[in-house]
């Protein structure tokens, strides 16, 4: 056997170095990045595109109403449901945490059901399911209502696993300390653990804000009314109106215009979470 | 020795398989001011929980001011209110200032009025010498006067006897004079206070008894001068060699009545 069988310890002196392996690894990289992009922009057809995504005269056409009315809608749908996911949430929570077993189980049947089934389903029980089971009863707050309820339903679920996940990250010396003041554990829970939970998830409800948000679009699937549209059914019917598609990317955007501020603010958020832990 | 303002009688105490208490009996008095002392794993600072019931007793009574805890029918939220306590790792609420560490359990459980509570927090607050930190945050104090809030935020519920469990053994070595200080001051003053400490110096001058523990059961029970002083006992002299000169202990075997639960 003429070569050795065991690699050197050390790189040979002759060929490339660490250092300058990574840098060419890294400058292929960057040339496939370029390469990709500028296939997409070069074969892409940008007038075609323009034409059907980019019209300023029907953008213009939707000014104010995609604002004043669909965007609205949008924030109502997705704050009315966010409000009824946190109030059924910590109830689930606190069921979850329950030393009542029937509660535990109960609020863990509730979480996989909800948890595992796509929110567009829930929009179409909601629909037509409860109209069905209770002839007669009207939702309050007809469409509104009927959206707050599907969206707080799914929202629930995901929600009370992050309280129960907040409440049980509160040391436990905590509860300790308030019971032995003469905390009864309900007023202990309200006074004391929860309010130091809600610290620790805000960044994570924030989260589900901006899922919530993106999920309101499926209130089309309610049927509603010219008045009660949303971002995502606003744009698809001035689309199909116009034949153009612009109003998508306008509801688009409106969307993003929410999104990204509130992305901005949960990092912040952590990152102030962060800091306090040191 | 007045009417005991504390009794136990009979305590047994297991965790699964774990006898931790094996039968304790101790009476403290009105004013009197008990040290239990006691190799880790003894089980006193579970016979200091079980006192508020913030542990549940296996078997045996537990009496305080003459109110019976361990009656399953006990109001223990009320009973609570006569006891304070004082933990290890102060267990302050990190959400709320200092001041605001003393009113608001005042107000929610003893129902006060904001201006009373406010009243009171202020007057304890300057007993334990934090007046100036009265708007602080506690991650914003040092350990021993964290543990001077719990002890003024356990003192403005008006308890009848203070409970100490480790009170500076999380302390910084140059903190637990302060907050000892804190405990004489109230011993002197003739709060009834039952502390598990590895203080000596602290039970031998403040501590009108104190009780040996080791294994889940009192091996000794006396004045300083004679459980620290004079121990009657080898697992109290074995025990005091130890904590009082650990650099000349020796290793030796576990023997499985000092291993309990960690603390």
């Amino acid at each position: 056997m003429t070569d050795t069988e065991t690699p050197p310890l050390q790189p040979k002196k002759r060929g490339l170095t660490r250092r300058q392996r990574r840098s060419l690894s890294r400058g292929i990289q960057y040339a496939v990045f370029v390469a990709a992009v500028t296939a997409f922009a070069v074969v892409a057809d940008w007038d075609r595109l323009q034409n059907q995504f980019a019209q300023a005269d029907i953008a213009e056409r939707m000014f104010p109403d995609v604002i004043t009315l669909a965007l609205k809608n949008t924030v109502l749908y997705t704050v009315t449901g966010f409000a009824v996911g946190l109030a059924l949430g910590m109830v689930i929570a606190l069921m979850r945490l329950s030393s009542v077993g029937p509660y535990r189980w109960l609020a863990g049947i509730y979480i996989e059901i909800f948890r595992g089934l796509p929110a567009l389903l829930i929009f179409i029980f909601i629909g037509v399911a409860v109209p069905l089971a209770f002839p007669g009863t009207e939702i309050i707050g007809g469409t509104y209502g009927k959206v707050a309820l599907a969206l707080g339903l799914v929202a629930a679920a995901y929600m009370a696993e992050t309280i129960r996940a907040g409440i049980q990250a509160v040391p436990k010396g905590q509860m300790e300390a308030a019971r032995s003041l003469g905390f009864s554990p309900a007023r202990a829970m309200v006074s004391i653990i929860v309010p130091q939970a809600f610290r620790i998830i805000l960044p994570p409800l924030t989260n589900e804000l901006v899922l919530l948000f993106k999920d309101s679009s499926l209130v089309l699937f309610l049927g509603v009314t010219l008045e009660e549209r949303e971002l995502s059914k606003y744009g698809r019917d001035l689309a199909s109106q116009t034949a153009n598609s612009t109003p998508i990317l306008v509801a688009g955007l409106c969307y993003l215009l929410i999104t990204i501020p509130l992305g901005f603010v949960v990092r912040r958020m952590e990152a102030k979470a962060q800091e306090a832990v040191k | 020795m007045s009417r005991p303002e504390i009794r136990v009688s009979g305590l047994h105490k297991s965790f699964g398989d774990n006898q931790v208490l094996r039968g304790i009996d101790l009476e403290i008095g009105q004013g009197e001011v008990v040290c239990v002392i006691g190799p880790s794993g003894s089980g006193k600072s579970t016979l200091l929980r079980c006192v508020n019931l913030l542990e549940e007793p296996t078997k045996g009574q537990v009496f305080v001011g003459g109110t019976e805890l361990t009656d399953p029918d006990v109001d223990i939220d009320a009973v609570r209110r006569r006891i304070g306590m004082v933990f290890q790792q102060f267990n302050l609420f990190p959400h709320l200032t200092v001041t605001e560490n003393l009113t608001l359990p005042q107000r929610r459980v003893l129902r006060r009025g904001k201006a009373e509570a406010a009243g009171v927090a202020a007057e304890n607050l300057r007993r334990v010498g934090l007046a100036e930190k009265a708007d602080a945050y506690p991650s914003s104090l040092s350990g021993g006067q964290q543990q001077r809030v719990a002890i003024a935020r356990a003192l403005a519920m008006g308890p009848e006897v203070m409970l100490f469990d480790e009170p500076t053994s999380a302390l910084d070595p140059e903190l637990v004079g302060d907050v000892l200080a804190v405990m004489r001051m109230l011993a002197t003053e003739g709060m009834t206070m039952m502390v598990v400490t590895h203080e000596m110096t602290f039970a031998r001058e403040v501590a009108d008894r104190v009780v040996f523990m080791d294994g889940g059961v009192i091996v000794e029970d006396g004045t300083p001068g004679q459980v620290i002083g004079a121990p009657r006992h080898e697992r109290t002299r074995h025990f005091l060699s130890r904590l009082l000169d650990p650099a000349m202990a020796e290793v030796e075997e576990e023997t499985s009545d000092q291993v309990g639960k960690s603390e």
